[in-house]
């Protein structure tokens, strides 16, 4: 041994370690236990159970944005807005995030046209979410936006508008606040209409932006344009001559309907009293009314014409057979029906010229019960017209065998019968047609429908016409019906109403006709319910709607003039006029 | 063989700056086309907000009225048709 020992401490005793020997291997196991652990979450998490997190990342930034459809627009026939979708803003508030200076509350609540305390009531309540004003236009919610309001944010929606407002309200109907159909062409072309929204999913970055297009979800179907048959002008024209025969008349409510005999379109359809679809606040059920398709109404001697056609086709009846109607009086069973004076004996064309219920009623009884209803099926009446409409009615016709000898009677003249001022219409379209009818159409028809069905012959349609030409004539019941320039053929209507099985002392007058008699170009309806001025036969009260809806509709689908306008001019040549008498030799 | 590998490790380097590069160039691209796809759609609005407006002026209600009370105009009577005729 060296003397110069290094001082060694390990063998000082005080600094002796007496560990037991477990307690570095236990420290080391212990470590090696929890690094394998982590290791071992760390590829559970990265191998075997990544999915989870990998979409929990993406959702970080990942979105799915729906990407909106626009309702389809409905034009008339010519093209001109009927219904058109706008985006409008509605504004929203989350009360707690809301925290506004007075000054800030002031301008929110000047433009938008809301009380300060009203706002403030708002502002205060205790939900998490309110709307403060919904339906904005862009204008004004951009001037909200720009006041940059903590808590107060917008969300666009769409908003329909209808130009027309009142004038086409029912045949258009009206979507709801979510922009679905509710009522009209807008519940009935939905699916057409509604298109569907799309979705998709982006990338955002952290300032909102969208960075990248991972995946189209679902591209957006636009709602597609719906066009109809309406023409807007020949609507108007309806829908005011509708307007003050109301006011002139004092009457509960009306409907006119305009077709165009060559294609089946429904041209116009209007209804008072009607309603503005822009400012639906203050409905009541009776402007909603779609009267022309929904109401079915007794139609009275309207139905007659039918009757006298049927008579003619089946060669029971000439137009010169001469009836006894004497004396206006005559008894079925234990019901006595009456005309509205004595007219004594008249020919046919005279009892559909003069309206006698008695002429009719024997016409009628010449035949069963079932050769009638035969005629009313293929008239299309008792059954709705299946156009579509929401809520159509079909009207009311009982099966012949529980026909009694008097229903058969009243049944002639349009009594115990129902049906709907378009069904009635339509039936008129076999005088305007030759003796067809066809389907109607709500939109626009591309080309000559062929689907005809016949129900009386075109010589039996030629000698109806000239009768129905004689009503509108000096003698009929409608000479205020007649147009100027044209030939007009139709019928009156004045029909006692019925309330609770019961016939009251209240009318509905009606008149239904054609244009020009030498080829018809137009079916013109008109009803108007329980006149109470000014009279309430159907010749003084709807002939003069008709006439006017008739003489505009003409005009405006440029209809050549079929009778000399008195006295009418015709232009040539230039400086040479001819007079009346030389264009009737012209025609 | 240290200068094959700094090659391929500058390519790699620059392939990866291509990478990022064409991956902006793709964003921005991407950002321009939601804009003017967003323009379109805005001008899709307008021009409904302009037709329906262009309706509302011309509704016939108002050019009724202003023909018959601004420029006293008025259906013709009768006596007033001149029917012209084709020649036969």
């Amino acid at each position: 041994m060296s003397k110069q020992r290094p001082v060694t401490f390990n063998h000082n005793p005080l600094l002796k370690r007496e560990l037991p020997a477990w307690r570095p291997r236990f420290v080391l196991l212990a470590l090696l236990g929890c690094s394998l652990a982590l290791v071992g979450r760390a590829a559970y998490l990265q191998g075997i159970n990544n999915a989870f997190l990998q979409a929990k990342g993406e959702s970080r930034y990942a979105r799915v944005i729906e990407v909106p459809a626009t309702r389809g627009r409905i034009t008339d026939r010519n093209g001109d807005m009927l219904a058109v979708s706008t985006p409008v803003r509605s504004v929203w508030a989350i009360p707690s995030d809301a925290k506004l200076e007075p000054a800030d509350t002031r301008k929110l609540a000047a433009l938008l046209e809301m009380n300060v305390a009203e706002l403030n009531d708002r502002l205060s309540s205790g939900r998490d979410f309110v709307y403060l004003k919904r339906q904005l236009s862009p204008d004004l919610a951009e001037r909200i936006a720009e006041l940059k309001l903590p808590g107060i944010h917008q969300q666009q929606e769409y908003r329909r508008y209808y130009p027309g407002g009142e004038v086409t309200a029912h045949m258009l109907g009206f979507t709801g606040v979510e922009d679905k159909g509710q009522e009209g062409i807008e519940l009935a072309y939905e699916k057409i209409l509604a298109g569907a929204p799309g979705s998709r999913r982006v990338i955002k970055d952290r300032r909102g932006q969208i960075v990248e297009d991972v995946e189209s979800i679902r591209p957006p179907r636009e709602g597609e344009d719906v066009v109809l048959s309406m023409d807007g002008k020949i609507q108007y024209l309806a829908y005011t001559a509708l307007r003050d025969a109301m006011q002139e008349h004092k009457a509960k409510a009306g409907a006119a309907v305009v077709l165009d005999a060559r294609t089946g379109e429904v041209l116009a359809l209007a209804n008072a009293p009607t309603f503005n679809p822009n400012n639906r606040s203050n409905l009541t059920g009776a402007q909603l009314r779609n009267r022309a398709f929904t109401d079915a109404f007794e139609p009275g001697s309207v139905m007659k014409p039918f009757i006298v056609g049927m008579a003619l086709e089946r060669g029971k009846v000439k137009p010169s057979t001469v009836i006894d109607t004497a004396p206006g009086r005559m008894t079925i069973g234990t019901a006595t029906i009456s005309d509205s004076h004595r007219m004594g004996a008249l020919t046919v064309a005279e009892v559909i010229q003069k309206s006698s219920n008695i002429g009719t009623v024997k016409i009628a009884l010449q035949f069963s019960p079932d050769e009638m209803w035969h005629l009313f099926e293929q008239l299309g009446f008792g059954a709705p017209l299946n156009l579509g409409f929401p809520g159509e009615t079909g009207g009311r016709v009982r099966p012949a065998k529980s026909w009694r000898p008097i229903e058969q009677a009243t049944m002639s003249y349009g009594h115990g019968i129902s049906m709907s001022l378009i069904q009635i219409a339509r039936a008129y379209m076999v005088f305007a047609r030759d003796g067809e009818l066809i389907p109607l159409s709500l939109t626009k028809v591309d080309g000559l429908p062929s689907n005809g069905r016949r129900v009386f012959s075109p010589q039996t349609v030629k000698e109806m016409r000239a009768m129905l030409e004689t009503v509108t004539e000096a003698g009929g019941t409608a000479t205020r019906a007649h147009v100027a320039g044209y030939r007009v053929g139709g019928k009156t209507g004045t029909a006692l109403k019925i309330e609770g099985g019961v016939y009251t002392k209240k009318y509905v007058a009606s008149f239904v006709g054609f244009a020009p008699a030498s080829n018809p170009r137009l079916v013109v309806a008109v009803m108007i319910d329980e006149p109470t001025a000014g009279g309430y036969y159907a010749g003084t009260v709807a002939g003069p709607v008709f006439s006017r809806i008739m003489e505009g509709s003409l005009r405006t689908l440029g209809v050549a003039p079929d009778k000399p306008l008195a006295p009418l001019q015709l232009a040539r040549k230039p400086g040479e006029v001819a007079t009346a008498t030389q264009a009737r030799e012209n025609m | 063989m240290i200068r094959f590998d700094a090659l391929l490790v500058a390519l790699v380097v620059a392939s990866a700056l291509g990478v990022v590069a064409a991956q902006h160039h793709a964003r921005k691209l991407f950002t321009e086309l939601e804009r003017q796809q967003a323009r379109a759609h805005g001008l899709e609005v307008e021009w409904g907000q302009l037709q329906l407006e262009q309706s509302t002026w011309a509704a016939h209600a108002r050019v009724e009225k202003l023909a018959r009370e601004k420029l006293g105009m008025r259906p013709p009577v009768s006596a007033q048709v001149i029917v012209v005729e084709p020649q036969s």
